[in-house]
């Protein structure tokens, strides 16, 4: 009983770290096709506002988060603009050169990684000189659940509620609005959106500042459980890949999913092996889904629905 | 045309110049130790190799910090024998291999006299093979889990059995005999743990359970509920790094109540400063030097602490490592002036000697009266303090005393001057009770 219960909380744990770890992956590698490999460090961003928020003008734990994710959104737009699409360069450039100077990273696979590779390590470093080896943290709030002989901290169920109602959101604005219609029509098909009227170049920069507030969020939620340090983003990016991998073509379903199984196994096996095994199983479970599941498993949904329909 | 054919013949001059300077280098670098060092009569070079960037960067920068403190104190007193002190710095990044093409650089390139290198035990166990290779006099300045009994390295930092030596007995008799140990997954972590089951069976305790995490790691909560499920008397961590300094906030929220001790937390990474109390209420740390170390010449107006805030002011804290970076640089000086020359041989044998700082002579021993090198071992016998946090995170002295070191010369027996090897032992091949 009081087994089950350890069990059933260290899956939400592992599922919420899970999620929250690719949310903003999900939206700039598996919608946009830029492999961000500074995503860690856009969760650094995150974190380092919201603590910062905090601890130097004293802003409230929720406002300081907001900012947070607002910050990083904000950071993540001019990264599109300065080395993803490259319209603000090449819009000087324009006017000095007469030609563009950046051709735009989209759907360059191995471009965008060493670019934003680049950036990571641009990120870090400078939050060493500008910050030192780490900052002052901020403590979690909501004390503890206790049940039979143990206990679990209350903000990390609160964690797992936030990223399940983020998981809803996101899925709601690509799937259910306007905006999301048009920031999918632009990254499929940019000719013919262009021509259906949609301002393709705003939907590119605004999907990759959602993207980027998705992961400030992130680093904004965890930044009271995990050390402040320059390298943080480190420990997200494993899980991060291997969610939106994991997921497949439908990423915000993919990520829910991989979210799932992935947590589920790592619940389980870090349970009852220990944590270093837990980190094997997981591993070896992604292993497993990209040899039997190449797409992914909203990937293989898709197959199994596409078979009926050719069946009937 | 003339011109390239020109410019081609420069090339040629230029290139073979460079390779005969270039071999001229090599054949000085393997004639070694004689005569030709790089620094001229009126230097010697040191060489200092410590993380000022990466995992290990915390707690690397004040040991680099503290070992220019000693340098720059030695400098304006008139250098060592008369000759100034010559540097050679450079971040190794917490990359072993980087560590490597350093330390390559230092001794081939650099002829220094003397090297200072390295925070984890990985990376020790990463260039220690380039140092012997090399015949090169090497100070190892982290605490560690003991064992390098090695005829060219100095580990003048505490060992497990040191620091858990003096934290467990005591937390044995306070709260109980159970304990629950979890480490760092590597070589560190490992032997630590070791060394808690070795100790726990001489203090009539037991070991409960152990865990080992890996480095990356920095979710507790499968963790927090095995201490739970195992519930012992106290927890022995040996965490290490940026992502386990998670593990006390997160125990904390978690409402686990428990005493805990350490032989890596708070005299490293500060982290009683850098986590908002209570995360590290209760928590016992067996160290040999802390800032907060209540001795005399670490406290007093002009005393250790304050030296070095004067030199760094921005600088956050001063750790358990950058002590034995500063004392063993001073020790450095002493064996020179001992010896009377730099030659590296003929200053290991002062070293081997037996070298003491004091209180009479400058400068002052900041974790205790005295600190004497043990010529046999190439280890320090430390005096040791139980430092504990409390709710707001104050930090006393509970509890000290000289503890030597006793695996090496007690138990394996090794004599270095007179049976010169390159070897770790490890508590295994001595004690039942650690397998």
């Amino acid at each position: 009983m009081v087994n089950g219960i350890n069990l059933a909380l260290q899956f939400l744990d592992s599922f919420a770290f899970i999620v929250l770890a690719a949310a903003g992956l999900a939206i700039i590698f598996g919608i946009m096709g830029v492999i961000n490999l500074a995503h860690g460090e856009f969760i650094l961003i995150g974190a380092y506002t919201t603590t910062l928020a905090a601890t130097q003008l004293g802003l409230p734990l929720v406002v300081a988060m907001v900012v947070g994710g607002v910050v990083t959104g904000v950071f993540g737009i001019i990264t599109e603009r300065v080395i993803i699409s490259g319209a603000w360069p090449n819009w000087v450039s324009q006017r000095t050169l007469g030609r563009d100077v950046i051709e735009p990273l989209y759907d360059r696979l191995a471009d965008s990684m060493v670019a934003t590779f680049g950036l990571s390590l641009i990120l870090t470093q400078g939050a060493r000189i500008r910050f030192g080896n780490s900052i002052d943290q901020i403590s979690t709030p909501f004390g503890a659940i206790s049940y039979g002989s143990f206990s679990y901290s209350t903000y990390r169920i609160v964690l797992a509620g936030v990223s399940i109602g983020l998981l809803v959101a996101t899925y709601y604005l690509f799937t259910r609005t306007d905006f999301g219609m048009r920031a999918r029509a632009t990254i499929q098909d940019k000719e013919t959106a262009q021509a259906m009227g949609v301002n393709t170049d705003r939907m590119y920069m605004l999907t990759f500042g959602i993207g980027s507030a998705l992961a400030g969020l992130t680093g904004a939620l965890f930044a009271p459980v995990i050390s402040m340090q320059p390298t943080l983003g480190d420990q997200f990016l494993v899980e991060a890949f291997v969610a939106v991998v994991v997921g497949g073509p439908s990423v915000v379903l993919g990520t829910a999913l991989s979210g799932g199984v992935l947590g589920a196994i790592l619940a389980v096996f870090s349970n009852l092996y220990g944590t270093f095994i837990g980190r094997i199983a997981l591993l070896v479970a992604a292993l497993i889904a990209l040899r039997f599941l190449p797409e992914g498993i909203t990937g293989f949904i898709e197959q199994v629905q596409k078979r009926r329909q050719e069946s009937e | 045309m003339s011109r390239r054919s020109v410019s081609r013949r420069q090339f040629l001059g230029a290139s073979g110049a460079a390779v005969v300077a270039g071999l001229a280098g090599c054949s000085a670098g393997e004639s070694g130790t004689s005569t030709d060092t790089a620094s001229s009569a009126d230097t010697l070079k040191i060489g200092v190799l410590e993380d000022q960037s990466g995992n290990f960067a915390l707690v690397g920068d004040p040991k680099a910090k503290a070992s220019m403190l000693a340098i720059e104190e030695i400098n304006a007193n008139g250098g060592i024998d008369g000759k100034q002190i010559e540097t050679f710095q450079r971040d190794p990044q917490s990359d072993n291999q980087r560590y490597q093409e350093l330390t390559r650089t230092a001794i081939n390139e650099e002829n220094v006299d003397a090297l200072w290198a390295g925070y984890s035990s990985a990376t020790r166990e990463a260039i220690r093979p380039i140092i012997d290779r090399n015949e090169q006099l090497y100070f190892y300045t982290t605490q560690y889990e003991g064992g390098v009994c090695d005829e060219f390295t100095f580990a003048v930092g505490p060992t497990a059995r040191q620091q858990l030596g003096i934290v467990l007995p005591y937390l044995v008799e306070e709260f109980g005999p159970d304990i629950y140990t979890i480490a760092a997954d590597y070589n560190f972590g490992q032997l630590s743990a070791d060394w808690v089951k070795v100790l726990a069976n001489e203090n009539d305790a037991n070991v409960l359970g152990e865990e080992f995490i890996p480095l990356s790691e920095s979710s507790f909560g499968s963790t927090i509920n095995r201490i739970q499920e195992a519930d012992p008397d106290f927890v022995m961590s040996m965490l290490v790094g940026a992502n386990h300094t998670s593990f006390y906030e997160q125990k904390a929220s978690a409402g686990l109540d428990i005493p805990i001790g350490t032989s890596t937390a708070m005299a490293q990474g500060y982290e009683h400063r850098r986590l908002n109390p209570p995360a590290m209420a209760n928590i016992y740390a067996g160290v040999n030097y802390m800032e907060e170390v209540p001795t005399d010449s670490n406290t007093r107006d002009g005393g250790f602490v304050d030296r070095y805030f004067e030199m760094y002011p921005d600088a956050p804290y001063l750790n358990e490592e950058a002590e034995t970076n500063y004392f063993s640089t001073y020790m450095y000086k002493k064996a020179v002036e001992q010896a009377g020359t730099t030659e590296q041989p003929e200053v290991i044998d002062a070293l081997e000697s037996g070298i003491e700082l004091g209180t009479e002579e400058a400068p002052e021993a900041p974790e205790g009266e005295t600190i004497s090198l043990d010529g046999a071992t190439h280890h320090v016998d430390h005096h040791m303090w139980i430092m504990r946090a409390d709710e707001e995170h104050n930090i006393e002295a509970v509890e000290n005393r000289q503890i030597p070191e006793q695996f090496l010369s007690e138990t394996v027996g090794c004599n270095l001057p007179e049976n010169p090897e390159q070897t770790q032992y490890t508590p295994v091949d001595y004690y039942e009770e650690a397998e």
